[in-house]
């Protein structure tokens, strides 16, 4: 029998609710080395562990496509839905209202977003349903190989050569104009601005679209592209810098006056952005829109935080549904009595 | 008391003594939005108040308003409520179909008409009745706007008097249709009416055979359309999600259940809802949402018709190899786009029970009366639960627009049955949940709902490419395996469906089968070849597909078995083609219709007698 006394295990590192990372990564990514969806995938991971949100809280949805693989690469103990090609907004608005509690995050892709499934994302955007819903965009199909997508800029070149004449979607514009509560614009290759704003996007009350130019380094990221690493890194224009202090930290740094602006979001948590080349206001929908054209006039990828509108009802809100889920009612709550059938059989005869 | 049967060869001009009671039919010619049909309830409830069976139809455009539109009640002492062909009794009331309504009556049928119409010049095999009613509405209705309302209810009046209605039986059925609140519109109304009979009392001499006489028949019934009986059973089966997008003939079955859930399902204490609605985009939005909410836990549904239903298929076919459940009501009417959108088919049988791509099948209900509209809901939700896989519940424009006398609908007092679904305590108990495996050997897997506070509670879902445990695969043998389980389950399907009503004659070489509203014709249709033939028939009424094992039993007790159906491709009969050994095939036949009308009797026999050469 040994007496050698073992070491002491090395404690493990864990979030604030005591979860190690591990619930929060997924399966190993099936998509291409370099892909930007992956990089995505791991702020995911990173903005729910460093939040200490509970895995299974969680709703991960998708439509079809490349991007629409990922939510199996991260929340590994969350639920997840990979469903139909761009129809993730429906199967997330059924499932918030079955159970109005989910945390509903939805990766989608310009294909899904832009193209088969744009009317269903304007009429999520109408009805300011609950969700992060996340634009994995990179101009292109991937999985079928390379064609142009909706939200491909004109004068952008494929692979093969051909240019795109057309005009592009710009899923930003759309959200403003139609009803997101939290509309911004990243890039998959900013962690730090990424990052920060997913954490927005998760204390925010209704509906927040982050359009994040995404490269596809297979079909997508040779000269000539608008959606390259080296053409976003050399066109990319933030708004602000941006920091993010949540609800159960105290914040420690006062705001120099005219420097920074400073928004509460729903669960209390701070979104600080810090001027850069101008004093942008994100609440202001006509400046948000203005900024986005004059953008793309130039030639900009312009990224950061662009609208936030906090009063807006969400779709559940809207519905006035009881406080428990729908989903687990128990009988009593969802079957009216006797006498109430009795009442209306009297009624027809 | 002479109460002579009518065939539709026998003449109906006999002498001053030949009545026909309780066994009539008639038919109002209107214009459609002309406020015709309070005036056409109101006649329909007060034949019914009297004890007599009856049904009414309403045969309408596509339109808001202007084109013509007919009302058709039938009264029959038998209790033959389906569509009969031949109308008694005419109101004209719309000159621009009046010609050619009369000249399509039998001689010996009674017309009631607008005065100017002059239609008693077209025939004199017909008797008529000639009613000024422009002249009698003024004095009852001193505002002018309101005239073209009330007009038409002055006919409740004429045909009161004619048939012999009761009129407290009719000012009972006005005031119920208008309810406390409009009491002023219900006097004017009524005025209407007492105008109409005194007209009738006065210049009308009665000439044709027709009358109402009071019976017992209808004493605790109630009246009411299948959508409505529909709704309510969604709302008694504790459905707490719909999502739907408008569509005639299904629009009224969601806009029922929300009246509703408004009525019997917000919190009295805290104004909140137990419910939720959505107005969806489109129809695939709604199933999608549907999917959604039922893959997180809800009891949901969705209302559409055949159009709709094509928009589903892709959705339907990912809840089939997801194993979501979802409840779908396909309120059937005739074919795509514009065409004949307000009238009835069982047109979505065969794409509906294959609906998507891959292999699918895909259980349906099969209701044919408001009373089992409201049971089938019920049954249609524990099923789906219970099976983790989309239900349709296939009505048709007939049953869910039109007004049914109907049994009252019974209390369910069976507990809600939500399938097999693992809570966290559940998932303490089990060393592994594997969200696809044949754990009890029903093809039945068992499930979690997201949101479940347990490490081991979530799964992925996917379509078809995954293994037992949700994993992403695309291994032959594990996608073999899958669906070779999803067939496990459809056959577990087959003992807990609805069985079919099944009269076996003994003495009847001949079976008939349908399903549906095909079965007020063809219950009609078997008496009339019992008593105009002599031939005996058998009887089964599918309430469900998958088939049961009585479904082959019946068959095979018969030399030759006749499928009814309301389709031109003989939908119901493809689907046992499907399954069916050949000897059961070979003794099939099939009696179609598919001219968009309610199913009569008559179509039904006489097809039956020329396939067997009497």
């Amino acid at each position: 029998m040994s007496t050698v006394v073992a070491p002491p295990p090395a404690p493990k590192k864990v979030n604030r609710i005591g979860l190690e990372v591990l619930p929060y990564r997924g399966a190993k990514t099936t998509l291409c080395a370099g892909c930007g969806h992956n990089s995505i995938s791991e702020r995911i991971v990173e903005v729910f562990y460093e939040l200490g949100i509970e895995p299974w809280t969680v709703a991960k949805m998708s439509g079809i496509g490349c991007s629409s693989k990922t939510p199996a690469y991260f929340l590994s103990q969350a639920h997840g839905f990979n469903s139909v090609h761009g129809r993730a907004p429906a199967v997330s608005t059924g499932a918030l209202l079955a159970n109005k509690n989910l945390r509903g995050i939805v990766v989608t892709g310009d294909g899904d977003t832009a193209s088969i499934g744009i009317g269903q994302f304007v009429h999520m955007l109408r009805r300011n349903v609950p969700l992060t819903y996340i634009i994995e965009n990179n101009g292109v199909y991937g999985l079928t190989k390379g064609q142009f997508s909706a939200t491909a800029d004109r004068g952008s070149k494929q692979k093969s050569g051909v240019i795109n004449d057309m005009q592009p979607i710009d899923c930003c514009l759309l959200g403003i104009e139609l009803g997101a509560t939290l509309v911004a614009r990243s890039f998959s290759g900013d962690k730090k601005q990424l990052s920060t704003i997913l954490k927005a996007c998760i204390s925010h009350k209704g509906l927040a679209v982050v359009d994040v130019i995404s490269p596809c380094v297979t079909f997508n990221d040779h000269e000539g592209s608008t959606k390259s690493y080296s053409y976003v890194k050399d066109h990319e224009t933030a708004l602000h810098e941006l920091s993010y202090v949540p609800y159960y930290e105290e914040i420690q740094i006062d705001m120099a006056e005219g420097e920074t602006r400073d928004v509460t979001l729903h669960d209390g948590s701070h979104l600080r952005l810090k001027k850069l080349d101008r004093d942008y206001d994100p609440t202001n929908k006509y400046e948000a829109l203005n900024a986005i054209h004059q953008a793309e006039d130039k030639g900009e990828v312009l990224t950061g935080i662009l609208y936030v509108e906090q009063k807006r009802d969400t779709l559940l809100d809207m519905l006035n549904l009881v406080d428990e889920p729908l989903a687990t009612l128990p009988v009593e709550r969802v079957r009216p009595g006797r006498e109430a059938l009795d009442m209306i059989m009297e009624e027809l005869r | 008391m002479s109460t002579s049967e009518v065939s539709p060869v026998a003449s109906r001009t006999g002498g001053p003594s030949y009545r026909v009671v309780n066994d009539w039919s008639i038919q109002v010619a209107t214009v459609n939005g002309s406020g015709s049909q309070t005036a056409n309830s109101v006649l329909m409830r007060s034949i019914f108040q009297m004890g007599v069976p009856v049904s009414g139809k309403n045969l309408f455009p596509s339109n808001i308003a202007g084109l013509p539109t007919w009302f058709t009640i039938r009264a029959n002492k038998n209790g033959w409520i389906g569509r009969k062909k031949e109308i008694d009794f005419l109101i004209a009331m719309n000159p621009e179909t009046a010609r050619e309504d009369v000249l399509k009556l039998q001689e010996g049928a009674a017309v009631v008409y607008d005065e100017p119409l002059k239609l008693n010049e077209l025939r004199s095999d017909l008797h008529f009745y000639p009613v000024p009613f422009d002249k009698i509405v003024a004095p009852v209705c001193p505002d002018a706007k309101l005239r073209k309302l009330v007009k038409n209810i002055i006919y409740d009046g004429v045909v009161a008097h004619l048939l012999g209605i009761d009129l407290e039986e009719m000012r009972k059925a006005l005031y119920k249709q208008f309810g406390a609140r409009k009491a002023k519109a219900a006097e004017l109304n009524w005025n209407a009416i007492l105008a109409g009979k005194k007209f009738a009392e006065e210049n009308l001499e009665k000439k044709d055979p027709f009358s109402v006489e009071r019976m017992d028949e209808t004493k605790g019934k109630i009246i009411i359309d299948g959508n409505a009986a529909a709704a309510l059973g969604c709302v008694f089966a504790g459905c707490t999600v719909v999502t739907w997008y408008p569509i005639t003939p299904s629009s009224s079955l969601v806009e029922s259940t929300i009246g509703y859930f408004k009525r019997l399902r917000i919190d009295k204490a805290t104004g909140k809802a137990s419910f939720a609605v959505v107005q969806a985009e489109d129809e695939l939005a709604a199933v999608g949402m549907v999917i959604g909410a039922s893959w997180a836990g809800a009891r949901a549904m969705t209302s559409t018709s055949g159009p709709g239903i094509s928009l589903m298929a892709e959705f339907v076919g990912l809840g089939y190899y997801a194993e979501i459940p979802a409840v779908i009501f396909d309120v059937q009417r005739v074919g795509p786009s514009t065409g004949l959108p307000t009238r009835t088919m069982q047109g979505d049988l065969l794409s509906t029970a294959l609906l998507s791509h891959g292999d699918t099948r895909h259980p349906m209900f099969f209701p044919s009366s408001p009373a089992e509209c409201f049971t089938m809901a019920g049954d249609a939700f524990d099923f789906a639960e219970q099976f983790q896989t989309p239900v349709f519940v296939m009505t048709d424009l007939d049953l869910g627009m039109n007004n049914w006398m109907a049994d009252p609908f019974e209390y369910p007092t069976a507990p809600l049955n939500r399938g097999k679904v693992l809570t966290a305590e559940d998932l303490d108990k089990v060393a592994e949940f594997a969200r696809y495996r044949d754990v009890d050997g029903d093809g039945v897997p068992y499930r979690t709902l997201p949101g479940t506070a347990h490490p081991k509670a979530a799964y992925f879902t996917r379509g078809s490419g995954h293994n037992d445990k949700a994993a992403y695969t695309e291994r032959e043998d594990d996608y073999v395996n899958n669906v070779d389980r999803l067939s496990r389950k459809f056959e577990t399907m087959r003992s807990w469906v609805p069985q079919p009503e099944v009269l076996v004659n003994e003495k009847a070489k001949i079976g008939i089968i349908c399903c549906g509203t095909s079965r007020y014709a063809v219950e009609e249709s078997r008496d009339q070849i019992m008593r105009e033939y002599g031939i005996e028939t058998s009887y089964l009424r599918l309430k469900a597909y998958p088939f049961t094992s009585a479904l082959l039993d019946f068959i095979n007790q018969h030399d030759r078995v006749y499928i009814v159906e309301q389709n031109r491709d003989a939908q119901l009969m493809a689907l046992m083609r499907l399954e069916f050994p050949v000897d059961a095939l070979a003794k099939l036949r099939s009696i179609k219709y598919y001219g968009g009308m309610p199913l009569d009797a008559r179509t039904v026999t006489t097809d039956f007698v020329t396939q067997e050469g009497l």
